[in-house]
């Protein structure tokens, strides 16, 4: 092989990055237009929550006025904010998911020996995954308008941000997750070790002022836990309101998670070095 | 040769556009004249051409044109934004009697904010607006009296010699009677307004509770509590001359504008009892059923309705909901959620909210009447009971 062959390029135009990014956000996009299952399953478990959950809870967990809120509301539309920021955390879970598929099929070499920086690579995937969480979410909500969930108007469009962040934030978390298991049947000990806990520790299912009430140190656990945040972050959104906290901690998880998950990949630095056994290094 | 030719054909029409617009009156119209052909189809050397010295007339007609349309343009972007700076200035201020704390809450319907809280009497319930607007008429049962309130001023100016423990009243079209139930005494006591005098009694059934009065002033209506009727009271001899039979506990009772339904509402029977004023009896009845909620829970008081007669609001106590009713057709059309124990409401004058008070969660709801959905929901004193609106 010549030596020009052997060099590595320098730097990149941006069309050939929109190359990259078209390429993975397709690629997303079909697996998901072709995997309907996927979709009905991810419309179906919120709705579930929604009709049979609530309906149960209905008289049990009478809601008192809190912001955003600015009179008494039903519980389906308390938990309607929660219900969507669940489709993006099991959307960011499944797509860190499909990557450890990726990395045992072989299909995640083939993407990490791309000339473009990893990063990037990363980042590219992240915006595909939370980009069909926003669908999934905008469909539950077509339906949950027809259950009386009418948030304002303009409500749906302010909760797009808060959509794109939060979607950012638990798809970096699941790539994180994904970079340390070594093999699809280990996934079960994420969903039971990651998701439940962050759903029920989290104020998608109840105020946290309720929760202050039955444990005090479980209200703090759910104060601490990022997911409390992107729930509230949605919620204020829906209602065109931003909650300066939420925000807060929902960016900075987001960063910190993205710096993570692109560490772990890093072969040469990261959680990677795992050797053969399924590992992409 | 042949472009010369085309601007020599353009500035004659732009001169015929320049003509009409001097003549013809519309902005518009005459801009688009002048810039559609004259500016939009040419060349940049054309258009450059057509503003030289030699084209004065149609820069001048242009730019007069062009003046008018922008001082209307200002004009109306003026008149635009001072519409948006003063849409919400409905100016309504509500009164809450608070029937816990002995105090009324005053709420200003802008900022919809609470902006005074009144000391009265004990026990306050029945409240409504003098006709003239200038006062406050509040029953405090516990205290035997009705106070009057001054609106400019908030303070309690006089008491009216009502029977002991009145609960709801009702004024005469004139606003120069006022008719109380006294609810430990079965009577019903008359008030001159004018000269704040009792003029006499009429004696109803066990509890009196609603009143209300037929748009034509000659029939006042008395619900009795324990004796589940509603008694017709002819107000020119102050005598009953008819008594219908309605479910159990009466808590009130309203006409429709037109006079033609009077409808009640039993508190235990849970229904609202329409009633035909002319025959006196019932024509129909309406049940509610809210989906999860018990049936004894869903308790009838307040009603109040639209002056079209099309829509009804029915307040359904314990249920913690409002029921939005088909006047014409009887048939419910949704339940609004609102705060728990909802007793009374009262519509702002203009008809576009409607304002319920709610007697365990110490608050009052605010719905918008043509989305038919509460929106707002405001703390107010303890046991928050009746309400009344007025302008400011």
């Amino acid at each position: 092989m010549s030596a020009p062959a052997l060099e590595r390029p320098t730097g990149f135009t941006p069309a050939q990055y929109l190359i990259c990014l078209n390429g993975i956000v397709w690629r997303e996009a079909l697996r998901f237009l072709h995997q309907r299952e996927r979709f009905v399953s991810a419309l179906v478990r919120p709705l579930v929550w929604l009709f049979i959950f609530a309906a149960g809870f209905r008289q049990v967990l009478g809601i008192s006025i809190i912001p955003p809120y600015e009179t008494y509301i039903l519980y389906e539309v308390y938990i309607t904010p929660g219900l969507m920021a669940m489709i993006q955390l099991f959307n960011g879970m499944q797509s860190s998911l499909s990557m450890v598929y990726d990395r045992e099929m072989g299909n995640m070499r083939t993407l990490l020996v791309s000339p473009l920086p990893r990063w990037y690579l990363l980042s590219c995937k992240l915006l595909a995954g939370t980009a069909v969480s926003i669908l999934q979410v905008y469909a539950f909500l077509a339906i949950a308008w027809f259950w009386d969930i009418e948030p304002p108007h303009i409500g749906y469009l302010t909760v797009l941000p808060a959509l794109a962040l939060t979607g950012l934030m638990l798809g970096a978390l699941g790539m994180l997750i994904s970079s340390g298991i070594k093999q699809l049947e280990n996934f079960a000990g994420v969903m039971n070790f990651v998701i439940f806990p962050m759903f029920f520790a989290s104020s998608a299912l109840y105020p946290l002022w309720r929760v202050l009430e039955g444990s005090p140190a479980l209200y703090y656990v759910c104060q601490f836990n990022p997911f409390t945040h992107a729930v509230e972050l949605i919620r204020f959104a829906l209602y065109g309101q931003i909650n300066w906290i939420s925000l807060a901690v929902v960016g900075g998880s987001t960063a910190a998670f993205l710096i993570g998950a692109m560490l772990a990949y890093n072969p040469s630095r990261g959680l990677g070095r795992r050797g053969a056994a399924g590992g992409e290094t | 040769m042949r472009n010369e030719s085309r601007i020599s054909k353009l500035v004659s029409r732009a001169r015929r556009s320049a003509k009409r617009c001097s003549a013809d009156p519309g902005p518009f119209q005459a801009l688009r004249s002048v810039t559609a052909p004259a500016l939009q189809r040419t060349t940049p050397q054309q258009r450059r051409a057509a503003l030289r010295p030699g084209h004065d007339s149609i820069a001048k007609a242009g730019h007069r044109v062009t003046e008018r349309a922008m001082t209307r343009g200002v004009i109306a972007a003026t008149f635009i934004l001072s519409l948006v700076v003063s849409t919400p200035a409905s100016a309504y201020v509500a009164y809450v009697s608070n029937e816990k704390s002995n105090t009324v809450s005053v709420i200003d319907t802008d900022t919809w904010a609470v902006t005074a809280t009144i000391k009265v009497g004990q026990r306050p319930r029945g409240i409504e607006f003098t006709r003239d607007g200038r006062f406050v008429l509040v029953a405090v049962g516990d205290d035997d009296t009705i106070e009057l309130i001054d609106a400019a001023t908030h303070q309690i100016v006089d008491k009216l010699p009502s029977g002991p423990d009145p609960e709801l009243f009702v004024q005469d079209q004139s606003g120069k009677t006022l008719y109380v139930a006294n609810e430990n005494d079965n009577t019903v006591t008359i008030i001159d307004l004018e000269k704040r005098v009792r003029t006499g009694d009429v004696q109803v059934g066990v509890e009196p509770e609603g009143m209300a009065i037929s748009p034509d002033g000659k029939i006042l209506i008395n619900t009795s509590e324990t004796t589940n009727m509603a008694h017709f009271i002819d107000t020119a001899t102050r005598q009953i001359v008819g008594n219908v039979l309605v479910d159990s506990r009466p808590r009130f009772a309203e006409f429709k504008r037109d006079n033609s339904e009077l409808w009640v509402s039993s508190e235990i029977g849970g229904t609202v009892s329409v009633i035909d004023p002319g025959k006196r009896e019932v024509t129909g009845k309406i049940s509610f059923a809210v989906p999860g909620m018990r049936r004894e829970a869903i308790q009838p008081v307040g009603i109040a309705m639209t002056a079209d007669g099309a829509t009804a609001f029915v307040a359904l106590g314990p249920a913690n909901r409002v029921a939005v009713v088909d006047a014409k057709t009887h048939e419910v059309k949704k339940y609004l959620l609102v705060g728990q124990r909802v007793w009374h409401m009262a519509f702002t004058p203009d008809e576009k909210y409607l304002l319920v008070t709610n007697g365990v969660s110490n608050d009052v709801s605010v719905i918008d009447v043509a989305a038919q959905k509460v929106f707002k929901t405001i703390q107010v004193g303890e046991l928050p009971w009746g309400i009344t609106i007025a302008p400011k």
